[in-house]
Parts: structure tokens; C-alpha cells; sequence
């Protein structure tokens, strides 16, 4: 049960939060653009690599607000939390 | 009656005599015994039959590791407990308790043939045996292996007693109050640290609490002096809190852990009662010491289960804490030096005794201290067999050869009454395995042990790996100084003399004379699996642990292999000639030992078993002998039985009566957004498919919401209130999760938007009033309101006032009549309802609940989100392409609907069907196929909307075909059961298609 340390409220248990996925993948602005191939990476396509993960969660029984997590998946440590809209932390690239 | 109890301890209170029955039989015992000291002090071995070939056992051991000595505790339906170890389980007055699996008793027990039939069940029996006939396994084999098999009985009734929760929070968890638990909590205590030290037994002190060995002290004092007045210093320390009685059952990441407190449980009766019983701690802590200490193995020889068979150092612990001897003639068989300690205890007692040990020599303090007792010790020697059913009467030894591999000379036979073993100690690994961390193999006494890389727990003492007092003590002070970053000096001169082992020698299997097929060494005592067992599979091709532990069953009984898991690995090694340490060790998961229910549930009971949502008409609908239906967290009315009437009588008639006067129905459940802001009317645009812009204020429109891969997701009626305001609503269960979907869009794609959301859902009551007599009762209610139809057409709002009550009244309809929502805010919910069934009385106005609703609906071909849906549905699969603006340049889900996958025309599409037989009522559902002869047959689609409409008298169903729309008119079948059942495609709309009612 992680504890993650929420941007807007601080530390709270993982029951507070729901998970969003993969981070820093932005709707594309002309969808209607796209070939089938484009859309279906932006709509299907997901990392989920074993080490450093850049994620979304939600507090959602707190602040109702979303924001990103670095998580390393191998042994869930979370590494850095930041707003939406923040430049994600360099040093885990 | 024999008595065993031959000293005085300072563990027992002889001044209080507990009586307590077992098996039937009343025995007594004292305060401080546990049921199995209780058990032994009154001679008592047999303890019950094993699981498989129905042996008689013994008790093994003294705590959580016991494989045999498990009983049910009492016999009430409600109260019984089954699977509890006897040598956890305090005694207390009026305890009762009985052997399991076995029948009629444990002393003759009918599956006692089991064991000479052993060589027909080998291991896979179940697999092997079972196979065939297939139709044998549900008649025949599964009812006689359950029959046979089991553990005890399940309670069959609500289990009366009280669970609690509670959390907390700590600087420093120390788990295990044994010399090392004792030392971290106290370092870290008195360094300022919030403090909690948990330990499962009543009393504080581990092993070395009754250790009185001469040759061991500290600071020139009996180890068990010391440690004592430590437990009196540490009980001073105001920032340590102790929980005794207290396992942690589970260890979580981020130092989240569970542990179990036992408050009743060592309590008469009695005192027992409107008492919490057990309490579930949820633990959070910044750091963990991991103090658990490790228990002794067993030995793997033929017949090493008989009963007064026992590890050796519970039997020195049943001696010195409880003052209970095991027998009066005893063999301690070893391969260490700590069965030495045992036996100059037993000495000391009068207690005749000697040793047979694995290894050539030894040398340590402890051997020259027996050695010069002048007990008996046969090096390099080996027991090869026992003897006694019931009890075991003698071993037989032999000595072994130079490399340890085969036995060698002449059987010597030794008489005695118990037998003590000892095959060297395995740390008890658990919590820091299920936190995640991994294990190294020290191949020097072949143990794994606790790889540290965290900088979060530490394990400490034997659980380390650590054996000798000295060491133990040494290693926890300077690994706890670093650990929590502190420079504690309390036991800097702390000054330990102890005994050191020098020497080892570990065989996993013990050489036998015999073959080994024709011999009984078990590995794992309550599931019956011997070093054969673990052979065969091996032979049989099986390489993994984790598939060997699955086919033999070993280490998968409630001990879950805390004695046996070595062994297999150790023999599963040898077989296979590879490294112990390369073949890493099964899974160890929690709970530790098996938790109760009632525990992990906690005060969830009963009507707290979840969180139920009531509408502010509940007391109505209750009062008015509504059956409810649970929609999410919601209680709606279902339908309105009135004289008696079942459901579908009831729904006909609530059906009727809406469609030809008026219903009621109470729609508070509904979800309610409220949208404000400069952008709210752009935000609607781009989450719903049509287009919003023009929605005049003061006006309602029906939205499809997408998922961005195109399927429906949500839909309801969105009005606008004002300029920037606009009041959306949900589906029931969607509510939730519709909210959470657009704060995501609003805050991570368009955070450019003024748009503000809040729920309403709870703010707002809402009667649905529908019907032609619909707007006179509304009329009634509100006489200054002008209802006309130009005025106040369908899809339109007004504000009103219920005396002084403002009202919002939106002209909608979900059943295809005239129908007037009225909300008003949730604390006059009540007294609207009552108002509006007062003034509709002259017209029949019918209360009518979800049941009725749903067919109204379906009549006129509305979609309900979630039962003519799933998740696969486009707007253009549900017939409703007219809602997706075209002229939008995008919306959620819009691009995903000219993908390759969601343009084919042979999608499922929503049709309606109509039945041959009018009276025929399809199941929901059911599979919908053109043609029953050619196999397999071609699944077309199913029903998702089936009733009988009163209305138009005949069945009406909506259902998802392949390529639907085209099919029109066409014939298909409903295969059921007994029958295929001809039907019609159909339009999906049945009542109605001009709207003329809608409009009237």
C-alpha cells in the first residue's frame, strides 16, 4: 500500500487515490488529421516498462485533483511527485 | 492419571487450577498453560491423525510452526473455531476443545486403513486417480474426497463476537520481542522514537526467557536474569508502546503492515462477553526491525512422525516454562549443539536422557559441559527407525559411513518414550520476504537469509541469521545505531558469555538400510508428504519448486510449510545435483498464521457491511411496501406490490396506469453536475457528440457521451440554466466516474477552460411526474406557472415556487408521455412527493419503481447506458447517428469513429424483436442465432431488453444482432433450453415513433 505524497494535500494512503496510466501522452490537437496507425498510438499504445515510470493519479476521495508520479515499477518507490503541467523532474530520463 | 508437571515454574500459576475438556474428556491444567503444555502435563500425545494416511500424531512443537496439534474450539454453531494451534491457544476455564479429521475418535480412527494402503496413493493421487470417468468426478468423487478429507468445521452460523480496526502510525516497529526485539525497541525508544513492539506470545522475552544454561550469561548474570530486567526497564520508557499477544499477519510495501491482537481469546467464558475479541492493527511505520527470530527443523528419518515425537527445544521449553517433562526416558537426535542445552535441562531435572548425533564430533562448551554430566552421546550415528503406534517405545540407531551417504554396522535398539530432534534452525524470513525484499543462501548451516538493501527495515538476530547470544547481541546494537542513525551506548559494555558452535554437518534425507519406497520419512507432517512424495516428483519430470510444492502438496497446509520447506528444497537439490541456493525457495505470502474473518472485517458487518445511499423519499417508498433494488449504492424502488401482487402484476399495472393517467417515479438517483463558467458551453461541445452552442437558456437537450475509443460511455439531459450555467445529468451508476472523466479532460488536456464542475447528485430531490393527466397534477402543485405548450414545450425549463420553495421544473421524458421533472432542494424532497401524490390522487397517479421505468422506456426504444450496452456500442451501432454532429470538428471519441474496426458494417447493432407468439417473453440475454442445423452455429448477438408491454399487448425486446440494420423484417431464432423461439427483427421504437404523446 503506497504512501503518496499528494502535490495539494501532502502524504495519504493509496486508498485515496485512483491510478490514470502512462503521463505526458497529450491528446492530439487535429485528430481528424490522423491515419487510423496515429490514432490508435495515441489511443492504445502504453509503455508499461519494468523501472522508472512517469504516471497519473488522482486523488480522488481528497482534492479531486490530478497530477504525475514518477514511480520506479520494480520496487514501487515513488520517486518525485509534480503538477499537471510541470516539466517532469530531468535527472529520471 | 499421570502427571507430568514436575517443577515449579514462574510461568505457572499452580494456585489457579483450570479444568477444560477435550475430546470429551475434562483434564485440568493451570494459568499460564497453553492447551498442548496442558495436554503433555497430563500425558497427553495423540493429538490427531494426519491428513491423508490418517496417522496417529503428536504435539511437534511449542508455537506457530505446529503441523499436528490442531484442534476445533468449541461446538456452538455460531462459536466454533476450527484449525487453532493448540500450543498458541492459552487455556482457560471452561475451554473446550477436540482432535480434527479424524472419525469416530482419534484413538481408533476408521481412516487409519489409509496408511496401509499408502503405497496406492502415492503422490498426484487426486490427479491420477480422478480422471476418468468424467462424469464420476461431480456424483462420485468430489462428494467421498470431501467426505473424507478436511480440517475441522466451518462455523454455520453469523459469528457473534466483535472485530475491531484501528490505525497507527510509528517512528520504529519492532517485530518480535525475543534478546533482539528487546535491544532495538529499547535503542530506539530512548533515542526519542516513537516506538511499538509487537509480540505474538503473552510474555515478552522470546526463547531466551527461560534459558538458565550456567555456561551462558550476560553481565555475569542467568541470560533469563538479564533479560528480565530489561523488560522491567524498557516498561518504563513513555514513547514505547508493547502489544503482547500481537502477530503481524501481513508486511505490505511503504511499511504498511497488519497485525492481529488477541484480547478474548486466553479469557473464561465468561469474561468473554461484549468484549472485542481480536483487533487489526494497520500499521504504518517510518522504520522496521524485523526481530523474528527461528525455529528449529525437523529431522527427515523413516516413522519421524510418531506421536512423542517433538522438536528438542520444545520440549526444553515445555520443561523450564511450563514445569512439563515429555516423557521420562528421553533421545534427543541432533545435528547441532542447541539439543545439548535441552538435555543438561532435562538432567538437571532428574530426567534420563541421551543424544544421538549426526556429527563425528564436537567440541563446543555445551558438549564438554554434558559430556563431563556424563550423558550419554552416540556420535556419528543415526536414527533409522521408530516404533509404537500410538506413542512411540523405541528407535533404532546405526551408525553412518565416512561421507555421511549410507549407514553402516549393527542396529542398536534404544528404548524410550520421546524423542527429541533437532536439524538445525531456519530464520523465520517471512516479513522480509513479503516486503519484498530478496534472500541469500549461506550454504555454511544452509539457511537463507535476509539480503539487507533497504534502508526502510532490518532484520535483526536469529532471523538474521545470527545464532549465538553473543553475536546476536553484538551485531543488533551496532546494526540498530546505524540503522536509525543514532549512538545509543546502554549496551556498549554489555558482556556475554556463551557456548560457540564449531561444528555442523546437515543431511537433508537420512541414510536407511531400508529402500527408500518402503519407508516413511515425512516432510511435511499435516499434509502427508513424505521424501518419497518429493522423488517420484521429480522422477515424474517436475523441476520448479513451486510445481513440486503444488503436486506433492508440501508446505500448503494452514502451517504453510514452516517446518517442511527446507526439507523439500534440500532434497529437491540433492535429487537434481544442483546448489541449494540456485533453486530459491516458494513464495511466502501472508498471513502468517491464518487470520479470522471477523478480523479482517472488522466492525463491516451487518448493516455496516457497506455504504447504502438513500434517497429523502426513502421513508416513502419504505412506508408504502416498495421492494427496493440496490442501483450502485442506491436503494430505488423496484415496483409497488399492492394486495399481495407479485412483480410482473405489478409492473403491468404501474406500466398501465402511467401510460393511460399518471405515474410517480422518484428520480433524486439520477446523477447531477453542476457546470459553471465562461467556456461551460465549448466544454459540452467537446465531451458530448452533439452540438450546444445554440442551446437557448432555458431550453434541455439529450447528450451521448463517448469514451475516446468511440463507445457510449454515459448520456442524460443537460440544461441551461443561464448563460454560463448549465445543470447536466448522469446515469445512476455512471455518476461518479462521469465526474472523474471530465475533472481529467478539464484539468490535464483543457486546463485553458473557465468551466468549474460540482456534484449535485445528493443537493436535489427530483419526482418524476409523467402521464397524459400529468400537467393538471403539476398545475395543482403549481397554479401561477404557466404550463402552456408553446410556453413551456417539451425540452424546456422554469423556475418555480412550491410555496416558498424554489423549484426546477424541466419538461423531459424518459417513458415517452408528457412528463414534468420537478427538483426541489433534497431536505423538501419528502414533503414534494407527498404534495404531488395528494394532488394526483384524483387522477390515479401510480407511484412506479425501476422495473416499470425500464419498460416504459423500452416501449418507446430509449437505451439504457450499460443494459443495451457494454462497452462495444457506437452511437451508429445503437441506430442514433442523428445525435453525432457532423459540423463539430472534434469531441471525445470522434475520431474513433471512422477507425477501420468501427466503420465495418457487420458490428452489432441495436434492433428490436418482436416474438411470433405475442405471449413469449425472451430472456435477457439469451443468443440469438438464424440457423440451428449447420454446427457450429453462427452466434448472431443477444437480447438486452426483454418485457411484456401492457400497453401494446405483446412482447417487445431490444437486443444486439450482427448487421441488424439491414435486417429488418427477417426471421431469427432464440434457442433456449427446451425450445427455439421464432422472432422478427423490428424498429427499435414499439410505442409512439410520431411523439405525438411527448407533445400533447
Amino acid at each position: 500500500m503506497f504512501l503518496i505524497n499528494c502535490p495539494f494535500c501532502g502524504e495519504r494512503d493509496q486508498s485515496e487515490f485512483s491510478s490514470g496510466g502512462e503521463a505526458h501522452i497529450v491528446r492530439p490537437k487535429q485528430p481528424t488529421e490522423l491515419s487510423d496507425d496515429e490514432w490508435a498510438e495515441y489511443l492504445f499504445m502504453r509503455k508499461n516498462i519494468k523501472g522508472i515510470q512517469f504516471e497519473r493519479w488522482n486523488h480522488a476521495h481528497g482534492c479531486r485533483k490530478w497530477f504525475n508520479v514518477v514511480r520506479d515499477t520494480s520496487n514501487d518507490k515513488i520517486l518525485s511527485v509534480y503538477k499537471m503541467g510541470e516539466k517532469p523532474p530531468v535527472n529520471y530520463k | 492419571m499421570p502427571n507430568y508437571r514436575i517443577h515449579k515454574t514462574e510461568y505457572i500459576d499452580e494456585t489457579k487450577r483450570v479444568s477444560f475438556k477435550y475430546d470429551g474428556k475434562t483434564y485440568f491444567g493451570y494459568e499460564g498453560d497453553t492447551l498442548a503444555s496442558a495436554l503433555l502435563a497430563n500425558g497427553i500425545h495423540l493429538v490427531g491423525r494426519s491428513f491423508k494416511y490418517h496417522r496417529p500424531r503428536g504435539i511437534v512443537s511449542c508455537g506457530a510452526e505446529e503441523p499436528n496439534a490442531i484442534c476445533q474450539i468449541g461446538n456452538k454453531k455460531d462459536l466454533t473455531e476450527p484449525n487453532v494451534r493448540a500450543t498458541e491457544l492459552e487455556l482457560y476455564e471452561g475451554l473446550e476443545a477436540s482432535s480434527q479429521n479424524c472419525w469416530p475418535n482419534v484413538k481408533f480412527d476408521i481412516g487409519g486403513i489409509n496408511n496401509f494402503i499408502s503405497p496406492l496413493i502415492p503422490a498426484g493421487f487426486y490427479y491420477k486417480t480422478f480422471m476418468w470417468p468424467k462424469s464420476f468426478w461431480k456424483k462420485v468423487y468430489e462428494p467421498l474426497i470431501r467426505l473424507s478429507a478436511g480440517l475441522g468445521k466451518s462455523p454455520t452460523e453469523p459469528d457473534p463476537d466483535i472485530y475491531d480496526h484501528k490505525y497507527v502510525h510509528y517512528d520504529v516497529l519492532v517485530i518480535g520481542g525475543g534478546v533482539s526485539g528487546i535491544i532495538a525497541a529499547k535503542m530506539a525508544a530512548k533515542n526519542n522514537l516513537k516506538t511499538l513492539l509487537v509480540d505474538d506470545k503473552k510474555i515478552l522475552g522470546g526463547s531466551t526467557i527461560y534459558q538458565n544454561n550456567e555456561s551462558i550469561k550476560i553481565d555475569d548474570k542467568l541470560s533469563s536474569e538479564w533479560l528480565k530486567n530489561e523488560i522491567q526497564e524498557i516498561k518504563r520508557l513513555s514513547n514505547l508502546t508493547i502489544k503482547t499477544r500481537t502477530s503481524i499477519a501481513a508486511y505490505h510495501g511503504y511499511n504498511f503492515l497488519l497485525a492481529k491482537e488477541n484480547l478474548t481469546d486466553h479469557l473464561p467464558e465468561e469474561k468473554k462477553k461484549n468484549k472485542i475479541r481480536q483487533r487489526l492493527w494497520k500499521i504504518r511505520a517510518k522504520k522496521v526491525v524485523i526481530a523474528t527470530g527461528s525455529i528449529e527443523r525437523p529431522l527427515v528419518f523413516n516413522n519421524n512422525d510418531r506421536p512423542g515425537i517433538l522438536l528438542s527445544n520444545s520440549i526444553n521449553k515445555y520443561l523450564d516454562y511450563y514445569g512439563v517433562t515429555c516423557g521420562e526416558n528421553i533421545i534427543l537426535f541432533t545435528n547441532n549443539d542447541s539439543a545439548y542445552e535441552t538435555s543438561i535441562s532435562l538432567h538437571k531435572k532428574g530426567i534420563k536422557n541421551l543424544i544421538v548425533d549426526l556429527r563425528k564430533s564436537a567440541s563446543s562448551e555445551l558438549i564438554k559441559q554434558a559430556e563431563s554430566l556424563g550423558i550419554k552421546i552416540y556420535f556419528n550415528h543415526v536414527v533409522t527407525n521408530t516404533f509404537g503406534y500410538r506413542k512411540i517405545n523405541s528407535v533404532e540407531i546405526m551408525k553412518l559411513s565416512e561421507d555421511g551417504n549410507t549407514t553402516v554396522g549393527d542396529k542398536i535398539k534404544l528404548r524410550c518414550d520421546c524423542l527429541g530432534m533437532s536439524g538445525g534452525w531456519t530464520p523465520m524470513v517471512h516479513m522480509h520476504t513479503q516486503s519484498g525484499g530478496k534472500l541469500n543462501f549461506r550454504d555454511d548451516d544452509q539457511v537463507f537469509l535476509p539480503e539487507e538493501n533497504s534502508e526502510d527495515q532490518i532484520s535483526v538476530g536469529s532471523c538474521n541469521g545470527d545464532f549465538d547470544l553473543e553475536n546476536i547481541i553484538d551485531k543488533t546494537v551496532n546494526k540498530i545505531n546505524k540503522f536509525l542513525d543514532i549512538d545509543n551506548q546502554d549496551f556498549q559494555d554489555t558482556n556475554v558469555i556463551c557456548s560457540k558452535e564449531n561444528d555442523k554437518r546437515n543431511i537433508w534425507l537420512l541414510p536407511n538400510k531400508i529402500p527408500l519406497g518402503k519407508t516413511k520419512c515425512f516432510i511435511d507432517f499435516q499434509n502427508d508428504s513424505t521424501a518419497k512424495d518429493i522423488k517420484l516428483a521429480l522422477k515424474e519430470g517436475f523441476r520448479s519448486i513451486e510445481h513440486v510444492k503444488r503436486y506433492t502438496t508440501t508446505g500448503m497446509a494452514t502451517d504453510q510449510g514452516k517446518l517442511s520447506n527446507m526439507h523439500a528444497l534440500g532434497i529437491i537439490a540433492d535429487t537434481a545435483g544442483v546448489k541449494m541456493g540456485t533453486l530459491g525457495t516458494t513464495t511466502f505470502r501472508p498471513p502468517f498464521t491464518p487470520l479470522t474473518f471477523g478480523t479482517l472485517v472488522g466492525r463491516n458487518v451487518g448493516k455496516f457491511f457497506e455504504v447504502v445511499r438513500k434517497t429523502s423519499i426513502h421513508e416513502w417508498h419504505v412506508e408504502n411496501n416498495a421492494e427496493f433494488e440496490n442501483v450502485g449504492q442506491w436503494k430505488r424502488p423496484w415496483y409497488y406490490p399492492k394486495n399481495a401482487e407479485n412483480m410482473h402484476d405489478a409492473v403491468q399495472r404501474e406500466s398501465k396506469a402511467a401510460r393511460d393517467s399518471a405515474g410517480i417515479l422518484d428520480a433524486s438517483t439520477l446523477g447531477k453536475i453542476d457546470i459553471q463558467g465562461s467556456d461551460a458551453s465549448e466544454f459540452l461541445n467537446r465531451v458530448y457528440t452533439n452540438a450546444w452552442s445554440k442551446l437557448a437558456i432555458g431550453k434541455c437537450r439529450y447528450g451521448l457521451m463517448l469514451n475516446e475509443d468511440g463507445m457510449v460511455y454515459d448520456d442524460g439531459v443537460t440544461t441551461r440554466i443561464s448563460e454560463n450555467h448549465y445543470l447536466m445529468t448522469t446515469t445512476t451508476g455512471g455518476a461518479a466516474n462521469v465526474l472523474s472523466k471530465l475533472e481529467d479532460y478539464l484539468q490535464t488536456e483543457w486546463p485553458e477552460l473557465d468551466v468549474y464542475l460540482t456534484s449535485v447528485t445528493d443537493h436535489y430531490s427530483t419526482a418524476s411526474i409523467c402521464g397524459p393527466n400529468s400537467k393538471k397534477i403539476v398545475n395543482k402543485l403549481f397554479p401561477n406557472l404557466d404550463l402552456n405548450d408553446e410556453s413551456f414545450p417539451h425540452m424546456s425549463f422554469k423556475e418555480a415556487k412550491l410555496e416558498n420553495i424554489n423549484c426546477r421544473i424541466m419538461r423531459i421524458s424518459f417513458t415517452g408521455e408528457l412528463s414534468y421533472e420537478i427538483n426541489i432542494e433534497s431536505k423538501y424532497g419528502h414533503s414534494l412527493w407527498k404534495m404531488c401524490i395528494a394532488a394526483g390522487k384524483e387522477f390515479n397517479l401510480t407511484p412506479y419503481g425501476t422495473e416499470t421505468m425500464h419498460l416504459l422506456r423500452a416501449e418507446k426504444g430509449f437505451i439504457i447506458v450499460g443494459q443495451d450496452t457494454d462497452g462495444t456500442m457506437t452511437p451508429s451501432d445503437l441506430q442514433m447517428d442523428w445525435i453525432v454532429s457532423k459540423k463539430k470538428y472534434d469531441f471525445i471519441g470522434k475520431r474513433s469513429l471512422y477507425r477501420s474496426d468501427t466503420i465495418r458494417e457487420d458490428r452489432k447493432q441495436l434492433v428490436g424483436l418482436l416474438t411470433d407468439d405475442p405471449k413469449e417473453i425472451l430472456e435477457e440475454g439469451a443468443q440469438i442465432v438464424s440457423d440451428t442445423k449447420s454446427k457450429p452455429i453462427d452466434m448472431l448477438g443477444h437480447v438486452t431488453s426483454s418485457y411484456f408491454s401492457p400497453n401494446l399487448n405483446k412482447s417487445i425486446a431490444l437486443a444486439v444482432v450482427r448487421s441488424g440494420k439491414t435486417m429488418k423484417g427477417q426471421k431469427l431464432i432464440i434457442p433456449m433450453e427446451n425450445k427455439n423461439i421464432n422472432v422478427t427483427v423490428s424498429d427499435t421504437i414499439f410505442l409512439d415513433k410520431d411523439n405525438k404523446r411527448l407533445n400533447a
